[in-house]
């Protein structure tokens, strides 16, 4: 009962934030900002001449698919190129005393690619414990701009995908650069400074001293891990990131230390990717739309919140006697938190691209770790993560209006614009291309696996966990299903693979969609015309997101958490 | 042309005939889903022969690797089937317009005089901008346009219509069709296309099939088809190293057959949508030239479902023919009877289908008698552009009609006084959406003939459908804003524009199209091509202009401008059809999850034998099972897949609701009864 009030109240506050925010945010995608932010003008105008924009005050010169393409994918090999090179040669920067006081040597190259690969493309994978390899540097100089940069990427290609919907018969979706600067300026740093410092007054550490080494009461010698923790908690779920400071995340009391931060946290993680789905409406003028799509996402978001909740208060058929059901399966999980949160924060963090966890989803019972996982491989459609989500979904509704369209009789066309054959070569190539990779990525490491080193579970749950981190890296997640050893040679190289192609494999096809939109010529509605925000149409988008998933996964699910279910 | 049963036996011997030559690769190829079945069958094959050779297929039998290949074959077939029937409905249906194509000797004109030196050549040496004069009897040998002379000419072997026609040179009925036969006088005719590129050449080369490109529409299905096939392919090969680590880790169990593999494949591949997908754009084209209608491509029958907005003339379409007289109203102190009489006489040359309709009131209402000539001087006085007049001239007397302000001037020139009531009267009717001619004798007014369109029957129930399609229609007419007001009204048309002139026609177009609209029309004159060229959807008229034939995208063989709604619900029931069945299709493959994936981990997983949620007996009969009737669903959609799903006007979220009902969740039921039933008769077991 209170759980569900948890659930209730998390809903109402999420929903309140997300409209306004999402105006906010449409304002920045449109013009730029306005009252108190305002001041800020020179600084964005200082930003865009840096990278070399012509502007005319409001008017940047605008970019074209193709050009936006080329923005994205220089500046993240370069950005995977810099983040490599500061986090191999950590131990070899000045002022070590200051920026890496427990002198933390290089990161492996294997190790410092996948973790640059996967800060970049905003997954957040982590193949090594923070507290123990990362400097203060590293983590605050080097990993945490990430979290801000590549969540900026992700919105800003949303951003262009708005455009494309909503322009006619134009080339230009805006600049990239502009957005980047401006994304950051007005909506990830302010919001980010204020839950910084929400945090940090709740107890979350922000400090460079060096890690505090205690004798326990029995007398073994204990390590403290401190650091600069606050300033890049709040970003890690802000901007869906989801790599903690700490190995535990947000399971940490470090990073995460009460109810209420466990909370706060939790809605974070949500506010962005909930007020992009206003902000699009706002956009291409057609409110409705934004609450289908607001509609559909909640009620898919239901669907698993439902039996995982009941998976993990309901004792099992074979539960060992002696063990007190009454609080639910607590294995793995905080008390200062409880089931109910747990199973909340679990979900949304899978939910959307976040990947931060406040409880292991290895300790949950089949079904219920079942749940995050299927979530992931449902793509990025509930939520998301910031950007990819609702570009995530666009491609989903518009692979759905593409079969529902038919259905009514008429070329389908979404938001007047008509969903042809290049349209529909991207859209395929965007749905389909996480699956291929969680699916040929799952199959090689089990043949790499047969006599596994690094896995700690027999079949299937060793299954699962393969399944599940492939799943987790395709989607651009980062949450690890733990148990299994990730930091070799074949996970670090197969993940940077799985996660860069996860990420750029999905974002390439969305521009050029978004390009061949703006060029279209927008068709009045009509009687005849397929509306997509009625109850039908979202019935029909959720029918087919299950529908996809199922088709792609029950396999792979059946041999992982069904068979160990049934077993 | 008449349409045709879906089957005949001459057709079905053919078709099956067609069925094992369409198993060549280089035409499974280009139906990328059935290609990979056609793969798949052969792979089953080889492993039934490599079974006799003690290479085993994880331990199955080869009894039941055969039966797998053969229901796979049996899966390419049956689409090949149902392709072959499609095209040979439209091969039988371009063999009777073909029939109407042979060679025909003519005479070539060096110059178009009928006094012309010419030679003998038959039609096949016919080219583009040749003379030759057709004489009567004799049939035309090529599409072309009347230089020199009128003619009655015999269409029916290309429109079915017995009644003669008169084609002349000059204005909208100028064009003559390879193949229909002059009855009268003779023409000369200059060709206007070269031999098999004429207009009905090039249409009956789309309704056989063989001139068929895939539209813009069916590629980007295809395009989601072969996306769907590939991660399906991802998805079953993934199986193997799957199963070969469960088995490793597990030690128990087996690892999963390689026939096991691609028979799941091939049902979870959209088999049901792939095989049909051809058949029902051909069958499209086949049923619109059922009703009569050729089209230049798939693409117009295409745009036809995207239709939002309709042109329609009114004359012939909204309303019958031509304006008929309604009522004769007097001036002051003339009887209705004189006045009848005056009109009669007036209208007594008139041979337009206004002045017969006077003169058929005015015998009906007033039995007024044939005026007798006897001994009286008569002389007819034709309708000109100056006067805009016309009458007669007898016994003494000047019998005019004509408009207004026509009569007023004429009889201001004679010294006479219009009279004010008739002009009241004359407003009046043009108010009420009538047209008013007012008749005189000399300089005196008699009084106002009223003329009214006579709205088709059935009409406005037609409309009334159109709009709930969501399809707004505008009646294009030259009539003045308030005559067309009121019939617009009468018929319920939402718009309409008046005084139209053909750029005007142009302009509404474009106009609609820049708001977003797509616009269909018909037409038939040569000022209508701009317009024809303009619109989305352009339906001419056989009986109309080449210039306008040429300008639209399709042929109105019976020349009946009602026919573009039919086209239109055409296009829609082809789009339908497609969505429906492609729907049908992937919603089929969760129940065969449920069928096979037990099946094929049983020995691994034991606990799996819960998802066998329909009890079937054993593994072999539940692949088996799934298998068969993925393959009988298809010959069982042809008869739909032929005559398309069965659609009323309704709006799109009706239509929507109902298609995702019956084929949404009626492919998620189905194949779990129908799997459960052929297990049954395989196994005998319940």
């Amino acid at each position: 009962m209170n759980d569900l009030l948890y659930y209730l109240v998390f809903f109402v506050v999420l929903t309140a934030a997300a409209w306004p925010l999402g105006r906010w945010v449409a304002h920045v995608f449109e013009a730029g900002p306005e009252g108190v932010l305002k001041a800020l003008r020179p600084v964005e105008h200082f930003l865009i001449r840096c990278t070399g924009v012509r502007q005319s005050s409001l008017h940047p010169q605008e970019m074209d698919a193709k050009q936006w393409i080329g923005g994205v994918m220089i500046l993240s090999v370069v950005k995977i190129g810099v983040v490599f090179l500061l986090l191999f040669f950590q131990d070899r920067l000045p002022f070590q005393n200051l920026i890496n006081p427990q002198h933390f040597p290089g990161v492996p190259w294997d190790l410092a690619l996948n973790t640059a690969v996967s800060f970049v493309t905003n997954t957040n994978w982590q193949n090594y414990g923070g507290e123990s390899t990362m400097s203060y540097f590293s983590q605050m100089a080097v990993l945490a701009v990430q979290n801000f940069l590549s969540a900026a990427v992700g919105i800003a290609v949303m951003a262009a995908l708005f455009r494309g919907l909503a322009r006619r018969e134009t080339r230009a979706l805006g600049n990239f650069w502009v957005d980047l600067v401006r994304i950051n300026l007005y909506i990830l740093l302010p919001l980010s400074i204020i839950g910084a410092l929400v945090l940090a007054s709740q107890g979350v550490i922000q400090n460079f001293a060096p890690y505090l080494t205690f004798s326990t009461l029995n007398g073994a010698k204990e390590v403290l891990p401190f650091g600069p923790v606050a300033s890049q908690e709040w970003i890690k779920n802000f901007g869906t990131n989801g790599g903690g400071f700490f190995n535990a995340n947000s399971a940490h009391p470090f990073e995460n230390p009460t109810a209420f931060t466990n909370f706060l946290q939790t809605f974070s993680i949500l506010l962005l990717p909930a007020s992009f789905v206003f902000a699009f409406g706002r956009l291409v003028g057609d409110l409705r739309q934004s609450w289908a799509i607001y509609g559909v996402m909640v009620a898919l978001f239901t669907c698993f919140v439902v039996p995982t909740y009941l998976a993990e208060t309901s004792p099992p058929a074979h539960a060992v006697s002696g063990v007190d059901w009454s609080a639910g399966n607590l294995e793995g999980k905080e008390t200062r938190f409880g089931v109910g949160p747990s199973v909340l924060f679990n979900l949304v963090t899978t939910a959307t691209s976040c990947g931060a966890v406040d409880a292991m989803n290895d300790s949950f019972t089949p079904l219920g770790g079942m749940m995050p996982l299927l979530l992931m491989q449902v793509g990025e459609v509930v939520f998301g993560g910031v950007g990819s989500g609702m570009y995530g979904m666009i491609a989903m509704i518009l692979l759905t209006v593409f079969v529902g369209g038919l259905m009514v009789g008429r070329t389908p066309e979404y938001l007047g614009k008509k969903i042809e054959s290049f349209d529909m070569k991207m859209i395929v190539i965007a749905v389909t291309i996480t699956p291929f990779l969680i699916l040929s990525g799952t199959a090689v490491a089990t043949m790499w696996h047969w006599v596994p080193s690094d896995m700690n579970n027999p079949v299937p749950h060793g299954f699962t966990e393969i399944f599940y981190a492939f799943s987790s890296m395709a989607n651009n997640n980062g949450s690890a299903f733990a148990g299994l050893n990730g930091n070799t040679h074949f996970w670090n190289l197969t993940g940077a693979f799985t996660m860069f192609v996860g990420r750029f494999g999905v974002i390439v096809p969305v521009l050029l969609l978004a390009g061949n939109l703006a060029g279209k010529k927008v068709n009045a509605p009509s009687l005849g015309t397929l509306p997509t925000h009625g109850v039908t149409f979202a019935l029909l988008l959720i029918f087919f997101v299950f529908l996809v998933a199922a088709l792609n996964f029950i396999p792979g699910l059946a041999l992982g958490p069904i068979a160990e279910f049934f077993q | 042309m008449k349409a045709k049963a879906v089957l005949t036996k001459e057709l079905f011997w053919d078709a099956l005939a067609q069925t094992f030559v369409k198993l060549k690769p280089n035409v499974q190829i280009k139906n990328p889903v059935m290609f990979t079945v056609w793969v798949g069958s052969l792979l089953t094959t080889g492993f039934w022969v490599a079974s006799f050779f003690g290479v085993s297929d994880s331990g199955m039998g080869s009894g039941f690797i055969l039966a797998v290949a053969l229901w796979l074959w049996f899966t390419v077939l049956f689409s090949n089937f149902s392709e072959a029937l499609a095209e040979g409905r439209g091969k039988a249906q371009a063999s009777e317009l073909r029939k109407t194509r042979g060679e025909v000797q003519s005479l070539r004109l060096k110059t178009a005089d009928w006094a012309s030196a010419g030679e003998t050549v038959g039609s096949s040496a016919l080219h583009r901008g040749d003379l030759i004069l057709v004489e009567a009897g004799t049939l035309v040998p090529a599409d072309g346009e009347i230089v020199l002379g009128a003619a009655s000419v015999d269409e029916s072997a290309v429109t079915g219509e017995s009644a003669p026609v008169i084609r002349e040179a000059g204005g909208d009925r100028s064009s003559v069709t390879g193949g229909t036969k002059v009855l009268s006088d003779r023409l000369i005719v200059r060709v206007s296309a070269d031999p098999g590129q004429g207009f009905l050449d090039r249409m009956i080369a789309l309704v056989e099939g063989s001139a068929r490109k895939k539209t813009p529409n069916e590629i980007a299905l295809t395009i989601l088809l072969v996306a769907l096939t590939l991660i399906f392919l991802v998805v079953t090969a993934t199986l193997l190293p799957f199963s070969q680590y469960a088995v490793a880790q597990s030690g128990s169990g087996k690892v999963v057959s390689l026939t096991s593999l691609v028979a799941l494949f091939v049902c979870l591949a959209p088999t049901t949508i792939g095989a049909l997908l051809s058949t029902i754009g051909i069958a499209g084209m086949n049923r619109l030239s059922a009703v009569n209608v050729l089209a230049t491509s798939g693409r117009a029958v295409e745009a036809a479902g995207d239709v939002d907005v309709l042109l329609l003339d009114k004359t012939g379409t909204i309303t019958l023919g031509n304006r008929m007289a309604h009522e004769f109203l007097g001036a002051p102190q003339v009887e209705p009877s004189e006045l009848a009489q005056a009109a009669y006489l007036a209208s007594w040359a008139d041979e337009t289908p206004e002045g017969r309709s006077i003169v058929t009131l005015a015998k009906r209402q007033f039995h007024i008698p044939s005026p007798s000539f006897a001994g009286k001087e008569h002389k007819a006085i034709p309708f000109s552009a100056q006067t805009r007049m016309s009458g007669l001239d007898w016994n003494g007397s000047a019998y005019r009609k004509g408009a207004l302000s026509a009569i007023e001037a004429w009889v201001a020139s004679l010294g006479g006084r219009f009279p004010e009531q008739v002009r009241g009267l004359a407003d009046a009717a043009a108010r009420a959406g009538a047209t008013p001619l007012v008749v005189a004798r000399d300089a005196q007014v008699l009084g106002v003939v009223v003329l009214k369109d006579i709205v088709k029957q059935g009409i406005k129930d037609r409309f009334a459908d159109l709009r709930e399609m969501g399809i707004k229609t505008i009646m294009i007419t030259g009539d003045n804003p308030m005559t067309a007001a009121t019939i617009a009204a009468e018929a319920g048309v939402d718009d309409f524009l008046a005084e139209a002139k053909p750029e005007d026609k142009l302009a509404l177009i474009r106009k609609y199209q820049a708001e977003g609209h797509m616009v269909a029309m018909t037409g038939d004159g040569t000022n209508d091509a701009p317009a024809l060229a303009q619109a989305d959807v352009a339906v001419a008229m056989n009986s109309g202009t080449q210039a306008a034939k040429e300008a639209g995208n399709m042929v109105d063989l019976d020349s009946n401008p009602t026919k573009l709604t039919e086209v239109v619900l055409v296009g829609k029931q082809m789009l339908i059809t497609r969505g429906s069945l492609t729907t049908f299709s992937i919603a089929n493959d969760i129940a065969k999850y449920f069928a096979i994936l037990p099946a094929m981990f049983l020995v691994t997983y034991p606990g799996l034998a819960a998802l066998n949620i329909m009890h079937l007996s054993s593994p072999a009969s539940a692949i088996l099972s799934a298998v068969i009737f993925n393959a009988l669903v298809i010959p069982a959609l042809i008869p739909l897949a032929l005559k398309g799903v069965a659609y009323k006007a309704q709006s799109a979220i009706h239509l929507l609701r109902k298609n995702l009902l019956v084929y949404g969740l009626g492919g998620l039921a189905l194949p779990f009864v129908g799997i459960k039933l052929i297990d049954i008769l395989l196994t005998g077991k319940v």
